[in-house]
């Protein structure tokens, strides 16, 4: 091996037990993100993925995969982890768009807080947060996506190849639409 | 035409070549000198500057990456030439704990010893190297300076030795 350039592609295949979705597993094409809940680059995208989806409806599949890089987000790890919590008492999507759409208050204060809001049992969320029950299934998404050639977030794949592309709304719909019609 | 092959300025030091020692400042009065890693796998991590915002991601994803180097009980050192005191201020901003060495003066000595240097630029390429236990370099790959390589091809390498080295 020497100066190989290797094809970035998902080396984790979309599980439906397993992964955050939304979207019919029959949709042609499936977005695959792996995101930090405060990266401000992930923010700017969280309402461009709405729209894509708006616009594609059941043609899209769209899948949520943490990456939360610690070293430069010191919530990001946490958030992570509150998601999954969320997701333990099947409320996973509700809580991932209220910590992108707040995602300059992450303390472990606000978790707390938005667990309350979103109506969850807080104590069973407290316990969870508290034992980071979730750390081990946040980890292994990060080291799917490092597996993957993830290189910062967000980043994107479309049908399971990287999109090194913008995440900008024309340039990202352009090329799910592509996939979707099979078109490489 | 000849077939001599012209040489290839923009390809760093390929696998297989012993890595080049150096003694670089990692603080204002402290310096690292690769051979006093030989026994372990080192990764060196070639940037261009300090607080440059790809820099940044690249090595906030390394220190994020860092505890599975440690499984393969790898070392890493990335090199820049910005000052010793940049890169103290860098890495205390960046939450960095791998050593950021200063090849500073003479100025890219090291990163042009390794074909990492962007002459016109002034600066280091974005290059990574992989070098074994015994010093020898087992991967190496220039990045283009605006993309972030990542962190598989250096795991990739690490097992390769690990397989290799596993009697």
């Amino acid at each position: 091996m020497s100066q190989t350039q290797w094809e970035a592609v998902l080396v984790s295949p979309v599980d439906e037990t397993r992964d955050h979705i939304q979207g019919s597993a029959g949709a042609p094409v499936t977005l695959v993100q792996y995101g930090d809940y405060e990266c401000p680059y992930c923010g700017e995208a969280y309402p461009i993925i709405k729209e894509t989806q708006a616009r594609m409806g059941d043609r899209l599949r769209f899948v949520f995969r943490n990456f939360p890089i610690s070293t430069s987000h010191p919530h990001a790890e946490h958030a992570a982890e509150a998601a999954e919590a969320a997701d333990a008492q099947g409320k996973f999507w509700v809580m991932h768009d209220l910590l992108y759409e707040r995602q300059r208050q992450l303390t472990d204060r606000d978790l707390h807080a938005y667990a309350e809001e979103l109506g969850l049992d807080v104590e069973r969320f407290d316990k969870e947060m508290t034992e980071h029950m979730h750390e081990q299934r946040v980890h292994e998404d990060f080291m799917s996506g490092v597996r993957s050639g993830v290189n910062g977030t967000p980043t994107f794949y479309i049908n399971a190849v990287r999109h090194d592309d913008s995440y900008e709304p024309r340039v990202l719909l352009d090329a799910l639409e592509q996939a979707a019609a099979g078109r490489p | 035409m000849t077939n001599i092959s012209p040489p290839h300025h923009d390809a760093p030091l390929p696998s297989g070549t012993a890595a080049p020692d150096f003694e670089l400042p990692s603080t204002p009065d402290q310096k690292v000198m690769l051979s006093d890693f030989r026994g372990q796998p080192v990764i060196l991590v070639f940037y261009p500057e300090d607080w440059s915002p790809v820099c940044s991601d690249q090595l906030g994803l390394y220190q994020a990456v860092f505890p599975e180097f440690r499984k393969h009980d790898a070392e890493l050192l990335a090199i820049s030439v910005d000052s010793a005191w940049s890169h103290l201020a860098f890495a205390k901003d960046r939450n960095l704990h791998f050593p950021l060495l200063s090849d500073f003066e003479p100025k890219g000595e090291v990163s042009r010893a390794y074909r990492a240097y962007r002459s016109e630029e002034g600066t280091s390429a974005r290059a990574l190297f992989v070098l074994d236990a015994d010093g020898v370099i087992r991967w190496s790959y220039l990045s283009p300076v605006g993309v972030n390589p990542g962190a598989d091809g250096i795991l990739r390498a690490l097992e390769e030795i690990d397989g290799k080295e596993t009697p």
